[in-house]
């Protein structure tokens, strides 16, 4: 049984070194900032008793005020799960850390995101389009791009 | 005195017979070894995504079919699960019964494709292939039965399913359960120890353990690298946790590990359909949901053990009719994560091998 | 962590010329190709019977077509399930899909057009020798499908290439498309192959 470990008890295990980095433990979401991603990311990989070691997916959705990015995580040794979010307040130029360097997984979905939504990821090794092609006007999934434009 | 060589670069395009669809990769060759992989996505990208925003969620249930083409029936279920479990929508028994059955069906159908296209890779020019397609046009007649499709079946409904089974369904499923045990046997038999296989397959395009973790990989890829890890079995949804079946594990990683668990996939297949038509249980296939469905403000995921991987959806709805946000956790596109590591070392011919071996499906990849 | 790049040759040059050549044929393409339906107007016309000569040719020209192989989408499990044993299509002589155009004649756009892959179905077209087909099998080729209106989907094949032949279907089943294959036939029946044709 995949158990969601309430992001309340990971808050508790989190809270000696990142306090003020939790910005919110929802009941099955914890959302952070995004400038320190790459640390907590890298404390639930190699925390023991987290042991988050398979990324299952990156996706991002366009508030209008702000760009969420969610993170699914899973620990395969223990059967636990946990989505992180972050949120980046940039419209024009959004960026937020890259964490390839963690868990390969995320550097096709990167791309993805980069390339559909515009979010760019410092860090990653080959930040470039994935589905359009150079010199597409704009990022298509952002909520002001009309379609059939 | 050493013979001065130098690299070329070669484009294995997007329109190739061996490519399983639209798929480009570059390669950088040294004499017949490859030395470097670039592959190149996106021709086959519709936007699904944005346009399933214009659209309510009924009517995105036929975009799901054709994400990945060749296996639409279970592409329907983790959206309608999505979609039930934002708007606390109950699903008859009955109905959970038909999905089981239908989606282990489907399992069956790609596993044949894969297997038929992998010979058909190797060079057994067309035989298994056709030998594959026999059977899956059985397979498909049972599906004409049910819902009048052949191809994107459109099957999955929020509360349940479309159709109720008519009568001659279950004597036709029996008929094609008792025969297909022995063709997978005589085809197993047939290609197994085929020196020309072994000799292609074993040993080809290793995927370690830490890689295939550590690069999201899912499904028949990720198990053949000797993680045992099956959606159905750690995090169990619809009626799964009610039937008996094992879970093949490959131990080396290689293209041959791969094929071995997709026949023993389908194996298990057949066993937990012979389990679910006993336990099939009377009533009715759908809880009326009202057609203009406006689920309450939340978001939701939902994945499932697809045929080729992991496949889940993220939908985020605002309260209206239609959906704010639909994502696709595209399992073959995180498969392809690895496909450098893969293929790199290996000859060209070894290259068209391997990506068949992952089996990948062109319509989820670029959505 | 790096990935060692040792490509030798620039892929963002090759992906801007890609990006160039795209943008191009986009703006080229605002209007549909009108129907090779000349034959039509010629018959009323002219009134002449066909030669023997042509007569010979048209009939061996029509009882072997040989399509390219050019699989994008869903419309090709269709097809290869028409290649397939049970809806043989080698008994109508088109068993051979050539991978190669210049060995091909007949062109079935299996799958929903994108303006990534446009320019190479238009080389593919451009290589293939006179006389060639097109036949545009499915909704998606024929107008755009159910992904119609999406940013990146050619509104219909004949943006891009002349169609002979519309098969309606999501997918079409194999016997519809070998009906869209008897009126092609029928079409080649009636062909001049030696007067001026009007371009």
């Amino acid at each position: 049984m995949t158990l969601a470990l309430t992001a309340s008890e990971i808050a508790t295990r989190l809270k000696e070194g990142f306090a003020d980095i939790i910005v919110e433990a929802g009941p099955d979401s914890l959302l952070v900032k995004s400038e320190s991603l790459l640390d907590i990311a890298s404390f639930l990989k190699t925390e023991p008793g987290l042991d988050f070691n398979y990324l299952v997916h990156i996706t991002a959705v366009d508030y209008s005020d702000y760009f969420e990015l969610v993170y699914h995580l899973v620990s395969l040794k223990h059967n636990h799960n946990l989505m992180i979010k972050a949120r980046c307040y940039d419209r024009e130029a959004p960026t937020v850390p890259s964490l390839v360097s963690l868990w390969r997984g995320a550097e096709l979905q990167e791309r993805e995101i980069f390339d559909l939504m515009g979010i760019r990821f410092y860090g990653h090794p080959n930040m470039k389009r994935i589905f359009l092609w150079e010199g597409f006007p704009g990022h298509p999934l952002r909520r002001d791009f009309a379609n059939g434009a | 005195m050493a013979l001065k060589t130098e690299p070329f670069a070669i484009n294995l395009g997007p329109l190739h017979p061996s490519t399983h669809g639209v798929f480009r990769m570059r390669a950088t060759m040294d004499g017949e070894v490859i030395v470097d992989l670039e592959p190149v996505f996106g021709y086959l990208h519709r936007g699904i995504e944005k346009l399933a925003e214009g659209r309510t969620y009924k009517q995105n249930i036929p975009f799901t079919d054709r994400l990945d083409y060749i296996s639409s029936m279970s592409n329907g279920l983790p959206y309608v699960m999505a979609v039930e479990k934002l708007a606390g929508i109950a699903v008859p028994e009955r109905a959970e019964y038909l999905r089981v059955i239908m989606a282990e069906l489907q399992r069956i159908v790609n596993h044949l494709i894969a297997v038929g296209t992998l010979a058909n890779d190797l060079g057994a020019f067309q035989t298994p292939f056709l030998y594959m397609f026999r059977e899956r046009e059985r397979i498909i007649d049972l599906f004409e039965m049910v819902c009048g499709q052949r191809l994107l079946y459109n099957y999955m409904r929020f509360g349940g399913v479309s159709h109720d089974i008519p009568d001659e369904f279950l004597p036709a499923l029996k008929k094609l359960l008792n025969r297909l045990p022995g063709f997978i046997a005589e085809y197993d038999q047939l290609l197994a120890e085929n020196e020309i296989l072994l000799a292609r397959t074993k040993g080809i395009g290793i995927l370690p353990k830490k890689l295939a973790i550590n690069s999201s990989a899912s499904g028949p890829v990720l198990r053949a690298s000797g993680v045992k890890w099956d959606i159905r079995k750690a995090d169990p949804y619809s009626v799964y946790d009610r039937f008996e079946f094992d879970i093949p594990t490959g131990s080396a990683g290689d293209c041959y590990d791969r094929y071995r668990i997709k026949i023993a996939e389908m194996l298990q297949s057949i066993r937990i359909i012979e389990q679910a038509i006993e336990q099939l249980p009377p009533g009715k296939v759908w809880n009326k949901v009202p057609l203009r469905l406006r689920p309450p403000v939340g978001e939701a995921f939902a994945h499932i053990e697809a045929p080729k991987g992991e496949l889940g959806f993220y939908v985020v709805s605002d309260g209206s009719e239609k959906p704010y946000r639909f994502h696709v956790r595209a399992s073959t596109l995180i498969n392809l994560t690895a496909l450098r590591d893969m293929i790199v070392g290996w000859k060209l011919a070894d290259a068209i091998v391997i990506f068949g071996s992952i089996d990948i499906c062109l319509g989820e990849v670029d959505r | 962590m790096e990935i060692e790049k040792r490509y030798i040759y620039s892929d963002a040059e090759l992906d801007s010329h890609e990006g160039r050549l795209i943008e191009e044929l986009k703006k080229n393409s605002r209007q549909i190709i009108p129907d090779p339906d000349e034959w039509l107007s010629e018959e009323l016309q002219q009134n002449v019977l066909l030669t023997t000569v042509d007569a010979v040719l048209n009939w061996a020209r029509r009882s072997a077509l040989w399509p390219v192989i050019s699989f994008p989408a869903c419309c090709a499990f269709e097809l290869i399930s028409t290649a397939a044993s049970r809806f043989d299509i080698s008994r109508f002589g088109m068993e051979i899909l050539r991978a190669s155009p210049r060995q091909a004649d007949l062109m079935i756009t299996a799958g929903t057009l994108t303006w990534k892959l446009a320019p190479q179905i238009k080389r593919l077209y451009d290589q293939m020798a006179e006389p060639k087909w097109v036949i545009a099998m499915g909704a998606c080729g024929i107008s755009g499908g159910v992904v119609k209106g999406s940013y990146s989907v050619v509104p219909g094949y004949n943006r891009i290439v002349p169609v002979d032949v519309y098969v309606p279907g999501c997918p079409p089943r194999p016997e519809a498309l070998l009906y869209g294959i008897q009126m092609l036939r029928q079409k080649i029946k009636k062909r001049k192959s030696f007067v001026e044709e009007k371009k």
